[in-house]
């Protein structure tokens, strides 16, 4: 159980919508308003994108927008902050690979040098 | 170009607090924050903050900034959120990116209140998903109600380390252990009982060697260090965990001041502008307030924004100096109470023995993250008599009195110094009312009746998880430490709404335990 | 920089050592082997490292590495990392596109 029902502080959360979204193409849900990367730990997503030089995986770091470790594209934008963006109905929501919204072809090299 | 006569960049606590001041004083003050909401740092926390009445002692953070807010509002202080202020150039303009679109702004003063960021710190695997920061676990809990995770190891032992732990279990997460390179626990002693006799293992003098999992994090493993901060071969230990948090520091985010040509000055804890006591730089007209001149707290931020506030009404001639001396006073006697005590700017990094009153400081406290049996009698506010009396395990000069105030029968007394360690007044007598357990904010206090029954004493304990027990309820007591020393029984749970989130939970153990039993544990398994 | 004689100063040959593979700057995945080496390369300003490397140049603007980056180059070049200035600060002070940079907001808000 990701998402805390009732917490002994804070207490139920307010109410909210559901919605749809899709993330690499599989419909998951999440709330209206929340941020994308909060739905997406919701659904246990931990990898939001690889690096473009050593190809390796990231997901949420900072979670307040400064480390842009958790971008994706979002609805067709590259390098979209995750944990700063609110989630709307029906956003297309894909894993990034590299610094833009192009998927790797499986023909780029791994640039690791050390 | 909009004009101003003051743009403060930051609606953190003392940004705010900023704005309060100088639009009371007739400024026309707007606050530009790169937030989707105001308030910074401070909604996330949902402890009770120390200081006296007049710092909001006892109060939750997260009402401190409501109440914040809504003092803002009432002074009609504008306020705009996704507002990203990326220059402060000549002449006191700024320009900010607003939606699509970047405008320019100007005014006769700024005061910069962008607050701090986080240290950070590597090892191998440090980049896997799993590995957040102190600031991300809050966020995510309790801003977002997400679990971080559900097997945690923190990194770091001050305040942030320490606070964050304990919020990761109300949120139902398990703390698997609390690391820190340095000795000492470097936060509250407090606030490292509070998750100590819960069970949370310290290792102090220990580092993360290695984070584990190729895709994302399923492991750790630390190690012992030595004087070099060296790993000691041999000492390596691993945990299974999937997220690693991250607490080893704040630094101010002062690239805007630097941007502007203030004076800056690098120091071990950051790069701050150099100012006056007002927060004036050295350029007239832009003022430096709360953590980005200085990292302290939240409570400091506050007070520092309120004084940056009045200065620049001086400043920009809106009251005479004399006005603004009368009140940068009052607001400065507040904030020389708050840098009292042990954890004193001043004090900082310096190993501190005794106490103010002269009693030797626990040190399995500061290596363990508990205060050893041995070492409790020594306080002040633990004594052994016939009925019903507080227990207070404080043991550290803190400025904080709550407990003296929430006493309705006048038993608790700490006096006029508020860093002095809680004493009981030999003149007051104790009603069980429960009000100092739930009004201490470290959670430190605790009723106990050493004469319950035959062979049983009662021991009141401050519960904040889920689920909550019920009378009735048979269990286990945990000791300081977190080890189990016997079997308890819960005879009452008092959920009022004076005590704030902060239930009392009674219950029965063998009496001989009386001074040790300090937790409550469930039959079936870890309090989650 | 008071300290450092610029360019009387003999770092001599670069020397791998463990831990170099560790990358210091997420975004531009920079690692600490990388870092040092540029120390030995001439570089021994934190202007000159992120312009060489691009620490500090990637989506984040230099947010999170910069703390990190320091304490190696000062390493490095065996001084105290609060005797380097650190890197010019200049706007724009976040990420921002280029379409929203050149769309200046003229009207009153």
């Amino acid at each position: 159980m990701i998402r805390i029902e009732e917490h002994p502080i804070l207490g139920k959360p307010d109410e909210r919508k559901e919605v749809a979204f899709t993330c690499d193409g599989k419909t998951l849900t999440g709330f209206e308003g929340e941020p994308i990367a909060a739905a997406l730990k919701a659904a246990g997503i931990m990898i939001h994108r690889y690096t473009k030089r050593q190809h390796k995986p990231r997901g949420i770091f900072c979670a307040i927008g400064r480390c842009t470790d958790c971008v994706m594209v979002v609805d067709g934008i590259p390098n979209v902050r995750t944990c700063v963006t609110s989630l709307k109905e029906g956003m297309d929501v894909r894993t990034q690979y590299g610094v833009s919204a192009r998927a790797w072809t499986g023909e780029e090299e791994s640039n690791d040098k050390i | 170009m909009i004009r101003y006569d003051l743009i403060i960049i930051g609606a953190g606590p003392s940004g705010l607090s900023a704005a309060i001041e100088a639009a009371k004083r007739g400024l026309k003050v707007i606050v530009f924050d790169e937030n989707a909401k105001p308030g910074g740092q401070l909604f996330k926390q949902i402890h009770k903050f120390f200081g006296s009445k007049e710092h909001k002692a006892k109060i939750r953070g997260f009402k401190i900034g409501e109440d914040l807010l809504k003092e803002a509002s009432d002074c009609s202080v504008n306020v705009m959120l996704d507002a990203v202020v990326t220059g402060l150039y000549l002449d006191k303009e700024v320009t900010v990116k607003t939606g699509a679109g970047i405008r320019h702004y100007k005014a006769d003063a700024i005061i910069v209140a962008t607050g701090a960021s986080e240290n950070m710190v590597t090892f191998e695997g440090w980049t896997l998903p799993g590995v957040i920061g102190a600031g991300a676990a809050q966020t995510m809990m309790n801003l977002y109600h997400i679990k971080p995770g559900n097997k945690i190891l923190m990194l770091g032992s001050g305040n942030v380390g320490l606070v964050v732990s304990f919020q990761l279990m109300q949120a139902g997460c398990e703390l698997t252990a609390l690391v820190d390179a340095a000795p000492k626990v470097g936060g509250y002693g407090v606030h490292a009982s509070k998750i100590a006799r819960c069970g949370v293992p310290f290792y102090l003098s220990h580092t993360i060697i290695k984070a584990e999992g190729e895709q994302y994090v399923n492991g750790v493993t630390i190690g012992e260090v030595d004087s070099s901060w060296k790993v000691i071969p041999g000492t390596e230990k691993h945990f299974d965990v999937d997220t690693i948090c991250l607490a080893v520091g704040l630094s101010p985010m002062s690239q805007l001041l630097k941007m502007a040509g203030c004076k800056m000055r690098d120091t071990p804890g950051g790069f701050v502008p150099k100012c006056d006591k007002n927060g004036a730089t050295s350029i007239p007209g832009i003022f430096a307030a709360g953590d980005v001149s200085g990292i302290e707290e939240a409570s400091s931020a506050m007070i520092e924004g309120r004084i940056s506030g009045v200065a620049t009404a001086e400043y920009l001639g809106f009251i005479s100096k004399d006005e603004a001396e009368a009140s940068i006073k009052k607001l400065e006697k507040a904030l020389f109470s708050l840098r009292q005590g042990m954890f004193a700017p001043e004090n900082r990094g310096k190993a501190i023995e005794k106490t103010e009153e002269g009693i030797n400081v626990s040190a399995s406290l500061l290596k363990n993250g508990f205060v050893e049996a041995s070492e409790i009698e020594r306080f002040p506010g633990f004594t052994k008599q016939k009925g019903l009396h507080p227990v207070i395990e404080c043991t550290q000069n803190i400025p904080c009195n709550p407990c003296q105030e929430a006493c309705p029968k006048n038993y608790i007394k700490i006096g006029e110094k508020i860093t002095s360690l809680p004493t009981l007044n030999e003149a007051g007598e104790c009603s069980g009312c429960g009000m100092c357990v739930a009004s201490c904010s470290g959670q430190a206090i605790f009723l106990v009746d050493e004469d319950y029954g035959p062979g049983y004493a009662s021991v009141t304990i401050p519960y904040e998880f889920h689920p909550l027990p019920a009378a009735g309820e048979d269990g286990r007591a945990l000791d300081r430490s977190g080890k189990e020393i016997c079997t308890a029984k819960v005879i009452d749970v008092k959920s009022k709404k004076a005590f704030d989130h902060t239930h009392l939970l009674t219950m029965r153990v063998p009496a001989e335990m009386a001074v040790k039993a300090r937790f409550f544990c469930r039959q079936e398994g870890e309090n989650e | 920089m008071s300290k450092i004689k610029d360019r009387l100063i003999d770092m001599g040959e670069f020397m791998p050592m463990p831990g170099d593979d560790m990358v210091i700057c997420r975004c531009e995945e920079v690692t600490k082997g990388e870092i040092r080496k540029a120390v030995h390369d001439g570089m021994f300003t934190m202007t000159e490292i992120r312009r060489y490397l691009r620490t500090g140049m990637g989506l984040c603007q230099g947010q999170t590495c910069g703390g990190l980056v320091k304490r190696i180059v000062a390493g490095e070049l065996g001084i105290s990392p609060l005797e380097l200035e650190p890197a010019a600060s200049r706007a724009p002070m976040r990420p921002v596109e280029m379409k929203v940079l050149g769309n200046e907001i003229k009207e009153a808000q």
